[in-house]
């Protein structure tokens, strides 16, 4: 019964992020387009289906994985399972060497399951027309988010300034952008924004909060905040990098072709 | 009866999909509690049944997406430039990206954060009316940025100024801010970048930007078409700084 009231109420929620939505898109097509667009009616069920993905999908979230990532990051980050340094209110950052890697493991494995980046995959894939596998991209998103928010962890660990790892990350991004081929530079950028919603944000925040409250010297309202900001700038190297080898490998394999002729046609 | 199977192939195969995508987080939960944490699972029984909901809701999501969102952002995306009225556009444009950004419960959560942070940092006064006049002006702070973010977003599509030198130029706008902003506000500036797109705003945005690049002569779709997202993302930091230093 709880369960249910639980369903109805997320999903009233949902019906309430999408109705403003919904409001532009009718007004703008009722009074500017003023033409019903193709298959009005599975447009409608299209809308119902996500709305009602939306929901069982919240709720789903909110019964596993929610209470669980909670749990986690704080059972990782308590003193008395670091040991060490951390049990005498110091902070070696070697005794975190497990909160990193659960950091890369859940910031990866959430990346994977995010309906955000599943929807920019499957566009990327049909308008490149199959050059660019869906698979292949959230993958590459996947790993940037691991690093990302593991070098984030170790950050809020060793209490560094977040505005320098931005900044380089942003001369990283620029120097990669001039290799890159202009093809995927902007699905890469875009790649950062799509990374970071429904299932990342709130566990990444449980554990940025976590970390934060129970290292000696941190605050979590100064040094809790700042790992969104490395989930979303992570993949856009990631994506490059990944489009800086395919590039690579390429023209390899063409200057080996080329030499293979050459021997086999004296 | 073939139409019926033909329904529960394709009804079998987003499942198995969507239980594919959730596989990689089952098992990290899994090994962390297990190998690291060694200790019993709390709460099995909702676990179980949370996680057949997202399976379940993914491929609702995902089918929903092909159905509706993505068709219908293409064909209002043509519809507009082929009537060619670049104002409606815009107004569109800004409209899709501040009413889908404002209502965003992530940014409403982020914006009270901020808040106590600033109280904290002595910015505003500790009591209720001071905070939530503060959280109020950031969340339409950034719904602001993002409604600006789309429209030059769009009128780069129309241009076809190449992306890289926009967000750049957004990069520096950053780095300079960052210097002048007080420090209490960096870290919530950068991350309300990320926190601004939601699920549903992402589809409609891309199909946006994709359909706009499609229809229009000269544009390539994945060269012009995607980078919406990126603008979007952006404008925010830059925003939120400048709303610190002003505020």
């Amino acid at each position: 019964m709880e369960l249910i009231h639980h369903i109805l109420n997320t999903g009233w929620v949902t019906l309430f992020d999408v109705v403003p939505i919904a409001a532009i898109l009718v007004f703008f097509q009722a009074v500017v387009i003023r033409r019903v667009p193709p298959n009005p009616k599975r447009i409608a069920v299209g809308f119902l289906y996500v709305l009602v993905g939306l929901t069982l999908f919240l709720v789903g979230l909110e019964m596993a994985l929610f209470p669980v990532g909670e749990t986690m990051a704080r059972q990782l980050t308590d003193p008395q399972f670091l040991g060490g340094d951390a049990l005498l209110g110091r902070v070696n950052w070697l005794d975190y060497l497990w909160v990193y890697a659960f950091a890369a493991a859940i910031g990866f494995a959430t990346t994977a399951a995010e309906p955000s980046l599943i929807a920019v995959a499957l566009k990327a894939e049909q308008i490149s027309g199959g050059a660019i596998k869906a698979n292949g991209l959230r993958f590459a998103v996947a790993i940037g988010v691991a690093v990302g928010v593991s070098l984030g962890a170790y950050r809020i660990v060793s209490g560094t300034p977040l505005h320098w790892y931005i900044i380089a990350g942003y001369v990283v991004v620029m120097v990669q952008t001039i290799w890159a081929s202009k093809f995927i530079v902007a699905l890469a950028y875009d790649s950062g924004g799509v990374t970071t919603s429904t299932v990342t944000v709130p566990v990444v925040t449980a554990l940025g909060l976590g970390l934060a409250s129970t290292i000696p010297g941190r605050s979590p309202l100064l040094d809790g905040f700042g790992l969104i900001a490395f989930a979303s700038l992570f993949p856009i190297m990631a994506v490059l990098a990944y489009a800086n080898l395919a590039a690579w490998l390429q023209r390899r394999r063409h200057v080996r072709d080329q030499n293979g002729q050459e021997e086999t046609n004296p | 009866m073939g139409e019926f199977l033909k329904i529960a192939k394709g009804l079998a195969r987003l499942l198995m999909d969507a239980a594919r995508d959730l596989l990689p987080i089952v098992v990290v939960i899994a090994f962390f509690q297990a190998v690291v944490i060694r200790e019993p699972f709390p709460n099995l029984t909702d676990t179980l049944i949370g996680t057949a909901f997202v399976i379940v809701g993914l491929a609702f999501f995902v089918r929903g997406l092909e159905m509706g969102l993505f068709p219908l952002g293409e064909a209002m995306a043509q519809a507009f430039a082929k009537k060619g009225s670049v104002l409606w556009l815009m107004g569109f444009a800004f409209a899709l990206g501040f009413g889908t950004t404002v209502a965003e419960p992530a940014l409403i959560a982020v914006a009270a954060e901020a808040a106590s942070t600033a109280a904290e940092g002595g910015l505003i006064g500790h009591d209720e009316a001071s905070l939530d006049d503060y959280a109020y002006g950031l969340r339409m702070t950034v719904a602001l940025s993002v409604g600006i973010a789309i429209v030059i977003g769009v009128v780069r599509i129309i241009k076809g100024w190449p992306i890289q030198w926009v967000i750049i130029g957004g990069y520096l706008c950053i780095v300079v801010l960052t210097f002048f902003a007080p420090p209490e506000i960096v870290g919530i500036a950068y991350d309300s970048g990320g926190v601004t797109t939601s699920t549903i705003t992402v589809p409609l945005v891309t199909a946006l930007g994709v359909g706009l690049a499609t229809s229009i002569r000269g544009r390539n779709p994945m060269t012009d078409g995607f980078g919406l997202i990126a603008l979007a993302s952006l404008t925010p930091m830059m925003f939120v700084m400048v709303y610190g230093m002003v505020y």
